[in-house]
């Protein structure tokens, strides 16, 4: 078991075994989240009863909702990876952590721009301290700090190194900045509608709703191993197999795939 | 019995350079060891690697035959280590840098030491308005407070008059000859045959030249 | 001169040791501690300025004009923490110490605490006068300084850390801690403005008193092994 478990570990942690492998992943994540998110979302905008109180206008939670918790567990995620990066010197752990970084930001400007767009409607403004809202803003200045310190970082592997370390302090401070934020919120604001109130939620409304967090989540995966992909071949640009793969695929394509690296 | 500080195959690549590869050796008691090789050959990185400042290797360390990362407290009791910036703060006095850099030297033989670097009369003195090789000194001054074993000294000569690099020399001849094990960076020659551990070809295949010393 | 066994030395006479010295070089430079009170006292200024003068109304935002201009006073002098000890050599001298680096930045951030955030809570009742904060207020602000004032100087102490070897660093550092100050921000806001509308803060001030000790626990560990990395580089 233990040497099963080993064997496992060090074929992760090679790039060129992870680049061959994700390949046959990636075409089942996409089909099972595409079918995922053409059942949710049809049914979500088509047949689910509209809401008592919002109206149609509730139908955006079958993008909000996702990308709000997809952004969340994808900063978790990257902590994760950055402390299997560091504890196990596992080089592949932090170009997942990398990459998932500008993913996670991504989500949290749609959630935010999907409540935005629910806000308009329903309290008729734009923007609302919200508690769920306002936590979702954290959540991206904490995203905008782990890219710049990133960005900021010439040298790969201390960066790699230095971001993770930021990303785990903040996973640790998260469930804090929630607590905090929804206490100030109860202080300050009568409680408003808000966008996602599970216990009354229908049946009709909600399956439809799994089935997109499960769409999401599938594509998610996807966009993290093309990225990831993508990273490999430039940080191992230099080494044999890498050559030979680039070789091959520009014969394949009539346009040489001169994208750059990252 | 086991060397002191043993290097199996190590490894180091800086901006997609390797600087060196495969570089194995082991020194100890009352060697001098000098890491030669030009510019650029990665001098101070590995000495910065030898005492655990950078952890961007491959390849293992033994402090007396103990893993590095097991024996790292015992190893850091021995060392003395003197990097580019030696960590001298120029608010603070000669003495009181001593004071902080060697904290169980008493008053006396923090002055001392300051004599033996031939900075006596400036222990009052803050080391901002000393000139460059005055403020080496400073850090030179450790040499001579209750050295520990190992020393691993990066361009020791550097900013050092005629006079001061010959007693550094006599110092740290001085120290191999008691048992002490030096490792050090220079572009001078030493009075006594070395070990070398050379990273300087230019196809960068370090070699290990024997020198020996009876 | 012969190799004699070292004496041992002790972690808390190293700390000690340490203590003197950072205390020793915050007096020499004295001009520094003063930059971010005097920039305490402007950014709170601007406010009456910008806003109104109207006594009531700025009693009303004093809580938190007060604690926001804290927080980035705070940020200024958090730049000097490790700077001039990662340039000299320092801080590579306190990693290669036979003690654990944790506690000697532990000391380090308590020094940075006594002549950095210690003076914020000792002038900010002046600020509180100047901006009309009622008579319940000054307690709780008070207090709520002395304890959110060191939770600032250890979380700074890991921005500090990540960013010390960068040109740059002084601009990426609020970058990086700032979200993670909300929560002292909030709950010490709070206590003050309950303090100042004569309802209890107790609650907002255990709040405060725990993430103290939260910090205490992981910020010195954090910032050491940020230290290591970027005196790696």
């Amino acid at each position: 078991m233990w040497e099963a478990l080993k064997r496992f570990y060090h074929r992760m942690g090679s790039p060129k075994w992870f680049f061959d492998i994700s390949i046959k992943w990636s075409p089942w994540f996409l089909w099972i989240g595409s079918a995922l998110m053409a059942v949710g979302v049809a049914w979500g905008l088509a047949f689910a009863p509209a809401d008592y109180l919002q109206g149609n206008s509730f139908r955006i939670i079958y993008i909000h909702v996702p990308s709000a918790l997809l952004s969340q567990s994808a900063y978790i995620m990257m902590a994760i990876a950055g402390l299997v990066g560091l504890v196990w010197k596992m080089k592949m752990a932090f170009v997942v952590s990398k990459v998932i970084a500008p993913i996670g930001a991504t989500m949290a400007v749609m959630a935010l721009l999907t409540g935005a767009i629910w806000g308009k409607p329903t309290w008729g403004t734009w923007w609302v301290w919200d508690a769920r809202l306002t936590s979702m803003l954290v959540l991206l200045f904490l995203y905008f700090g782990v890219i710049a310190l990133h960005n900021a970082i010439e040298n790969e592997d201390m960066a790699n190194k230095a971001a993770s370390i930021l990303a785990i302090v903040g996973t640790i401070n998260i469930p804090i900045i929630k607590y905090s934020v929804e206490w100030w919120n109860t202080l300050h604001q009568p409680a408003t509608i808000t966008l996602t109130k599970k216990p009354t939620m229908a049946p009709e409304m909600f399956i439809p709703l799994v089935c997109t967090i499960l769409g999401f989540y599938c594509w998610f995966a996807v966009w993290v191993i093309a990225r990831t992909r993508n990273e490999v071949l430039w940080r191992e640009r230099r080494t044999k197999w890498v050559k030979r793969y680039v070789s091959e695929h520009m014969q394949m394509t009539p346009s040489p795939a001169s994208k750059g690296g990252r | 019995m086991a060397p002191w500080l043993e290097a199996k195959m190590l490894g180091c690549e800086r901006d997609d350079r390797q600087l060196f590869d495969q570089l194995s050796f082991a020194v100890g008691e009352g060697d001098i060891v000098r890491i030669a090789g030009p510019n650029g050959a990665g001098k101070s990185t590995l000495l910065r690697i030898l005492v655990g400042l950078s952890s961007s290797y491959s390849g293992d360390l033994y402090w007396q035959g103990q893993p590095m990362g097991r024996a790292r407290y015992d190893f850091l009791d021995n060392l003395l280590y003197l990097g580019h910036s030696p960590g001298v703060k120029a608010n603070l006095t000669a003495e009181e840098n001593l004071a902080w850099n060697c904290q169980q030297a008493s008053r006396t033989e923090i002055f001392e030491a300051l004599e033996s670097v031939g900075l006596r009369g400036y222990e009052d003195i803050q080391t901002s308005s000393l000139s460059a090789g005055q403020h080496r000194r400073v850090a030179l001054a450790r040499l001579y407070l209750h050295p520990p074993k190992v020393w691993i000294l990066d361009e020791p000569f550097t900013a050092i008059d005629k006079a001061g690099v010959g007693r550094l020399e006599q110092t740290v001849i001085n120290h191999a000859q008691q048992g002490g094990l030096v490792v050090l960076t220079t572009h001078h020659d030493l009075a006594v045959p070395v070990k070398t551990i050379d990273l300087g070809s230019s196809d960068f295949k370090p070699t290990e030249r024997e020198g020996g010393i009876e | 001169m012969s190799i004699s066994p070292k004496p041992q030395l002790s972690l808390t006479a190293t700390m000690k040791a340490l203590f003197k010295r950072d205390i020793l070089l915050a007096f020499r430079a004295r001009g520094d501690l003063l930059n971010p009170l005097m920039f305490f006292l402007m950014v709170t200024s601007l406010f009456p300025l910008a806003v109104t003068p109207d006594p009531v109304f700025l009693g009303k935002i004093a809580p938190g004009v007060i604690w926001v201009g804290a927080l980035l006073a705070t940020l200024l002098s958090l730049d000097l923490l490790f700077k001039s000890d990662y340039e000299d050599g320092s801080l590579e001298r306190m990693l290669l110490m036979p003690q654990p680096t944790l506690f000697l930045i532990l000391t380090k951030v308590f020094v940075h605490w006594l002549v950095s955030g210690l003076p914020l809570a000792l002038i900010a009742p002046l600020l509180g006068l100047m901006l009309g904060l009622p008579d319940g207020g000054y307690l709780p602000l008070f207090i709520s300084l002395l304890l959110g004032t060191p939770v600032l100087s250890l979380l700074g102490a890991i921005g500090a850390g990540l960013t010390v070897g960068l040109r740059k660093g002084g601009m990426l550092m609020p970058l990086l801690i700032l979200p993670l100050y909300i929560p002292v921000l909030i709950f010490a806001a709070s206590a003050v403005q309950s303090g100042s509308q004569g309802q209890p803060f107790v609650g907002q001030l255990a709040f405060l008193g725990a993430y103290l000790a939260f910090t205490l626990a992981i910020c010195p560990l954090a910032a050491s092994a940020a230290i290591r990395i970027s005196v790696a580089r």
